[in-house]
């Protein structure tokens, strides 16, 4: 597969995706960027991986549990837990609003 | 200066009441009011008031069993949650947050008796390698103002350069500990992935990312590793793998040893000074016994591409969870390095493009597993260059992201794979700069390159030069 360009266009549904808001002069900048980014780092196209696993992870650990127990220790009150936000109400974090009226 | 004292000396003189904690306490703040304006180290400076109370407290209740790190003034990079204390990953993002809980390394160190003095310059979330991307102002180099420090953690390894304090807490993700250390002529230790416990620790891409000791020697990165390494609950992929007296281990013998140069790492990109100074590296530890031969590790070629494709797509993921609800800033105040690294990421996990770019780097991260083996098969220890050039001019390379990235190349094969290593200073350019060069182990081996590190330390005196700011 060869490296695609990034068009202005991939660089908007690209920061949508990811919830960025960008500019059209970013876009434009962005997509010079991430289209010579791209353009090097697709080489290893060319790696022989057939038949080749996988890594996610490099720990050598599986199934890391504990007893299902709550620690109180480590829980927050519910003013500690609302002490970072902007907005709260009556003891709640406030959300934008995702239903329209 | 007190604080140029090595760990152990520091301890002896606080043990022997030749100075106190608080004598040390105040050493740290004066100096930061001397290099800070210049260098900009530091994000948050803690009230130099209550930081003094408590080190006269540890003072007046001192155990006769204190451990080496009782009374020390240490920093943190800022990308370490301290409850209570501002952490901000030098990113708008987290301009405001005041966390309601401590990392485990922090924890650590503040039972051992260690004092925080402050949190330190970086580049935003890890992203980057010049301490430029930061929302606080860029860092300088202590040994040219002009130039950067390196990073991402630049602000640390400035700490540990101009003694703000004898040891810090520094993270690296693909050569965030080893490259400021580098440039800014300080020993510092990219730990085997698990060593220690990540809890707490703000992540870049949680499959590389690394805590580690940033200090003047390798004596005194083991004097730390010993108090942060093991087994923490609250992570899980933190290792059972058991915690040597890594102090204790570092005169055995190095004879014996053998040390494996890759070949691919010392052709063309590779600055001539710094090629010669890590070559002559070399000979010391021949002189110390320890057999050096050349091997071939051909993969190096693709190191870049694995690391620029897995920790983007992980970052993305990672940098999800900022939306501005319950903590920070919301996802406009992102710097434009990491917009495109979430891009990247996004663009690499994205439905058609997975199996091409994600998944062909997660194969390719195994082959890069085998290939680290089969050079350890050959020998005990693989010794490279951390930079590809001195430190740059600030502003040189911010407008290029590719330029940027390739000048990671020595640093990114190791976290995909695991792999300890040590940098530590091997000289200076003929323009004054320094030079580092890192030493590579098996999973495991810190003991090893803390060894080799610690002798190779006896022998030269590199380690011991302070910038004059």
């Amino acid at each position: 597969m060869k490296s695609p360009k990034i068009t202005p266009d991939i660089v908007q549904k690209v920061a949508r995706l990811a919830h960025l808001t960008i500019t059209p002069q970013e876009q434009q900048k962005f997509a010079t960027q991430l289209s010579s980014v791209l353009a090097y780092i697709s080489k290893i196209q060319k790696l022989k991986t057939e038949n080749v696993e996988e890594t996610s992870q490099v720990t050598g650990l599986t199934n890391v549990t504990r007893q299902d127990e709550v620690d109180e220790k480590r829980m927050f009150t519910q003013e500690e837990s609302l002490s970072n936000a902007k907005q709260v109400h009556e003891g709640y974090f406030m959300v934008p609003a995702i239903f329209e009226e | 200066m007190v604080l140029d004292k090595s760990i152990l000396e520091l301890s002896v003189g606080l043990r022997r009441k030749e100075f106190s904690s608080a004598d040390l306490i105040k050493e740290s703040f004066e100096t930061i009011e001397r290099v800070n304006p210049k260098v900009n180290a530091c994000i948050t400076v803690r009230e130099k008031k209550e930081v003094l109370a408590e080190a006269e407290k540890k003072d007046r209740n001192r155990p006769t069993n204190a451990s080496a790190l009782y009374g020390m003034p240490f920093v943190l990079k800022d990308s370490y949650v301290t409850r209570g204390i501002r952490t901000t990953a030098a990113s708008s993002v987290l301009k405001n947050y005041i966390p309601q809980y401590s990392a485990t390394v922090y924890e650590k160190l503040f039972t051992t008796g260690a004092i925080l003095i402050g949190k330190m310059n970086m580049d935003a979330w890890g992203h980057g390698g010049s301490t430029e991307n930061t929302d606080f102002g860029p860092a300088h180099n202590p040994w040219d103002l002009t130039r950067v420090a390196g990073g991402s953690g630049g602000g640390p390894a400035i700490a540990v350069a101009t003694r703000v304090a004898p040891f810090a807490i520094s993270e690296d993700t693909g050569g965030s500990i080893r490259n400021p250390a580098a440039w800014c002529n300080i020993t510092a230790l990219k730990v085997t992935y698990g060593r220690v416990s990540r809890y707490g620790c703000i992540a870049y891409a949680s499959s590389f990312d690394t805590v580690g000791p940033t200090a003047k020697t390798a004596e005194d990165c083991a004097l730390v590793l010993e108090a942060i390494a093991g087994r923490d609950p609250k992570d899980a992929t933190s290792s059972p793998h058991n915690v040597p007296v890594y102090s204790k281990e570092l005169s055995r013998n190095v004879k014996g040893l053998v040390i494996g140069i890759p070949k691919e790492l010392f052709g063309d990109g590779l600055d001539p000074e710094i090629k010669g100074l890590t070559l002559d590296a070399a000979k010391t530890f021949e002189a110390l016994g320890v057999t050096v031969k050349e091997i071939s590790m051909p993969l190096f070629d693709y190191g870049i591409s694995v690391y620029y494709l897995i920790a983007p797509s992980e970052t993305s993921s990672n940098m999800a969870r900022y939306d501005g609800i319950r903590y920070g800033n919301d996802r406009t105040h992102f710097t434009e390095e990491t917009m495109r690294r979430i891009m990247i990421g996004t663009y690499a996990l994205s439905a058609g493009y997975y199996d091409a770019y994600y998944r062909k780097a997660q194969k390719a991260r195994t082959l890069f597993i085998e290939e680290y083996k089969r050079a350890f098969s050959q020998c005990d220890v693989l010794l490279m260059p951390v930079n590809p050039t001195p430190p740059t001019k600030i502003g040189e390379l911010l407008e290029d992201p590719l330029k940027n990235y390739l000048a990671d190349a020595y640093t990114i094969t190791q976290n995909p794979v695991g792999v300890p290593s040590l940098a530590l200073p091997c000289g200076f350019t003929k323009s004054h700069l320094p030079v580092g060069m890192q030493l590579v182990g098996n999973m495991f081996t810190e003991d090893v390159l803390l060894r080799l590190g610690y002798q190779y330390q006896q022998k030269t005196d590199w380690h011991t030069r302070i910038p004059r700011v």
